[in-house]
């Protein structure tokens, strides 16, 4: 080992011991004790999942605080029920347990039920409309949802191609424009609801400094990712950029939906389908219009649909089986930080054109197309408020 | 799940929504949930094989699951609430100045975790560290002197039910006791009833739901009342005649574990289900004679029904002659108490239950059962 090579060792060794030793001797003095000695432990119980089926009520709680939680009773619509827990026994900060609970549900109907801890602490949940969750046996159908939601409007609104084509230059600012518009609201739309999941998770995981977090990582990666041979990117390249980034979206979506199917507001998942398939349409015009004037080969664009579309099939199967506030979160997340990066992308492009073509960029169209953009989002919305 | 255009979800709206989309996979999805629930718990029970699914038909051999899990630690607690059951604290009887039979009581507040349900520990204030406290019985007539303690850490006091003078009355400036402070109450014990002792320091609220209250029983004395001595006799503790009864104190209470002033547990003497779990024993033979108190904090009304089988009632105790004949229920304010007497001598032996007739209680802890047992006639 060289000399340098050595100072540098110890360079680092020397600072990592002290935060060490201060660590332990914080320990050791305990200086806040007179402060929290007499306080009682801190417990959070959180519900991840909820399986109904005809052995009863399943729970899948995740614990967090400063203690170990032991779940001591559960009542379901106020009585007190017998359960088995797996694993039994206490549940250490941020650790998981099945809650099988053998409670005759009735089907559309309500039911509350507190867990009760060690202290006498309540922790509530409401299975809202009580349906038997999908089982397996139902991959198949919800698989028909997710390219319902997925795949078949963004080809739809693919549909509008020709239409751009032959509107000519002012068209294809007009539309990049409504991608910009349509896109500003899915970022808005998906931040607020990976903030909503992250409330539900467990508080131990920090959930909403994750998804900004998460968001930021993914945009700047995927800027990075974007640019790597350099320069800004048009075309196919954007346009692929935006199938990925509403695919992400999507898969949001699709996690939306299953876990509405899974929590029992089936019905309201088949709202939410119709609403998700109106609202995707402008999706398929957002994706195509960077191709109007260098047009691709016709299997692009079904490569282009389904890299949009099909992780709405995914997020509906995970969704329905698998599904947790915090991942559903990072999902979101991370389809937020891809969406902001392709507005920049459609912004820049949009930019290019208008200063090679001597134009103002904020052109009454292209303020026309984002407010449109927005707008139609927004009213398609509307259908999806769940 | 959050609303719909501000609708909550109802299931009219669940069925309109089906409705809308019954062309489309995703109904025939929720349709099949339904389907698949129609052999669920809620209608039925799950048929495999024409046997019911082990988990429900395992629920259903107890209590059809309606029931807390696991054991309470009555070793740990330091109480069993079958042996308050019968546990009557006749203290010590001495001669006072005058010469009058006086009974001594000590008794003491102390903090204590209590085990309510099996797990659920309640940071309880107590006396004589169990709840109810002490059942204290004297006879009609003589002087009760009681030493109270206060080993807590918050003022307490002992406010008796019946007839004494305000200074001690057990309320702030009359008989409250600072932490390691004590008061000697003393007071004739009269009228002769079912009476109840407690916590009269403010909050009154939480010093109450704490723990901190007890039964307080009066026997009428036989010599005072010739025109129903036999019936005098049978209440009094320790004559033959009182033996031939099966006598059973129960305290109704509650407790609020989480502190939203709603009670998380029911119960008769504080241990959930503690007599469903394990019943009380009874001898066909023999008359039974329950002292009912409720000091039931949170909801005004408590009340006792009993299966299979009618009760006299004599309201606060205070009457040799019912003040209520042949009733199945008795229902009671906070603080309202009272002796119920029944008898299983023409009943076939087995389980009859007793429970609060508040469905909500029963659901949350005060249900339990006797279990008669003797040769069929």
């Amino acid at each position: 080992m060289t000399t340098r090579r050595m100072i540098l060792a110890l360079a680092v060794a020397a600072p990592l011991l002290l935060i060490v030793a201060v660590a332990i001797a914080f320990l050791a003095a305990d200086p806040l004790r007179s402060l929290t000695g007499a306080a009682p432990p801190v417990e959070q119980v959180t519900v991840e999942r909820q399986v109904l089926d005809g052995d009863g009520i399943g729970l899948l709680v995740r614990v967090g605080g400063t203690e170990p939680v032991r779940i001591a009773q559960v009542q379901v619509d106020g009585a007190y029920w017998t359960f088995v827990q797996e694993p039994s026994g206490e549940l250490g900060n941020l650790s998981s347990a099945w809650l099988r609970i053998p409670y005759p549900w009735v089907l559309g109907e309500t039911h509350h039920i507190a867990l009760i801890t060690r202290t006498g602490l309540a922790f509530e949940h409401t299975i809202d409309v009580a349906v038997a969750t999908p089982d397996t046996n139902s991959l198949g159908v919800l698989g028909m949802v997710g390219l319902f939601v997925g795949v078949v409007p963004v080809a739809l609104g693919m549909l509008f191609y020709p239409a751009l084509q032959v509107g000519g230059t002012r068209a294809f600012s007009f539309s990049l424009a409504l991608t910009i518009g349509l896109l500003g609201f899915l970022l808005v739309d998906t931040l607020q609801e990976a903030l909503e999941l992250a409330a539900d998770a467990a508080p131990g995981l920090h959930g909403v400094a994750l998804v900004w977090l998460v968001a930021a990582l993914a945009f700047v990666l995927l800027l990075a990712v974007g640019r790597r041979k350099g320069g800004e990117v048009s075309g196919l390249a954007l346009a692929t950029s935006i199938a990925l980034g509403i695919g992400l979206h999507n898969l949001g979506e699709g996690l939306a939906i299953g876990s509405a199917f899974a929590t029992g507001a089936a019905a309201l998942g088949t709202f939410l389908v119709l609403g998700f398939t109106l609202h995707n349409v402008t999706e398929g015009i957002g994706i195509v219009a960077p191709l109007v004037q260098e047009p691709p080969r016709w299997p692009v664009f079904i490569g282009l649909a389904a890299l949009a579309g099909l992780p709405a099939v995914a997020g509906i199967w995970l969704g329905s089986y698998a599904f947790s506030p915090h991942w559903a979160a990072l999902a979101l997340a991370v389809g937020a930080g891809a969406i902001l990066q392709v507005i920049v992308e459609v912004s820049g492009l949009l930019m290019r054109r208008s200063a090679t073509q001597g134009t103002p960029w904020a052109s009454a169209s292209a303020v026309l197309g984002v407010i449109l953009g927005v707008t139609v989002m927004y009213g398609t919305a509307l259908l999806v408020q769940a | 799940m959050r609303s719909l255009f501000g609708q909550p979800v109802t299931r009219r709206l669940l069925l309109a929504g089906g409705a809308l989309l019954g062309g489309v996979h995703a109904a025939r999805l929720a349709l099949g949930g339904a389907a698949a629930q129609t052999h669920g718990p809620g209608h039925a029970m799950p048929i495999t094989d024409g046997q019911p699914s082990a988990a429900l038909s395992a629920a259903h051999a107890s209590h059809g699951g309606m029931m807390t899990v696991g054991e309470v630690d009555t070793a740990r607690n330091g109480f069993d609430p079958h042996t308050l059951l019968t546990d009557w604290d006749t203290g010590e009887v001495i001669r006072d100045d005058q010469g009058r039979p006086c009974r001594e009581f000590v008794v003491e507040a102390i903090d204590k975790e209590v085990e309510i349900a099996p797990g659920i520990f309640f940071p309880a204030w107590t006396y004589n560290g169990r709840i109810p406290g002490p059942t204290i019985r004297a006879v009609e007539g003589e002087r009760v002197r009681i030493t109270f303690r206060n080993r807590g850490s918050h003022p307490h006091s002992m406010h008796f039910h019946g007839i004494h003078s305000a200074r001690m009355d057990g309320v702030p400036g009359a008989g409250d006791v600072l932490p390691g402070g004590q008061f000697v109450y003393e007071f004739d014990a009269r009228p002769f009833g079912c009476h109840l002792y407690h916590c009269h320091t403010v909050p009154l609220k939480r010093h109450i739901h704490k723990g901190l209250y007890g039964a307080f029983i009066v026997d009428p004395d036989p010599a005072r009342h010739p025109e129903h001595e036999a019936v005098a006799r049978s209440r009094l503790l320790g004559t033959p005649e009182n033996r031939e009864w099966q006598e059973f104190v129960m305290v109704m209470n509650a407790f609020d574990t989480n502190f939203d002033e709603e009670n998380e547990v029911y119960a008769v003497n504080t241990v959930a289900h503690a007599y469903s779990k394990r019943p009380i024993v009874i001898d066909r033979g023999r008359p039974v004679r329950i002292y009912l108190v409720n000091v039931t904090e949170f909801d005004p009304i408590n009340s006792l029904h009993l299966h299979g089988n009618f009760f006299d009632y004599y309201d606060s105790g205070t009457t040799l002659t019912p003040t209520l004949r042949t009733v199945d229920i008795i229902t009671q304010c906070q603080g309202q108490r009272g002796i119920l007497e029944f008898t299983y001598q023409d009943h076939e032996p087995g389980h009859y239950m007793f429970h609060a007739h508040q469905s909500e209680f029963v659901e949350l802890g005060w249900m339990s059962l006797f279990d008669v047992r003797g040769e069929v006639a």
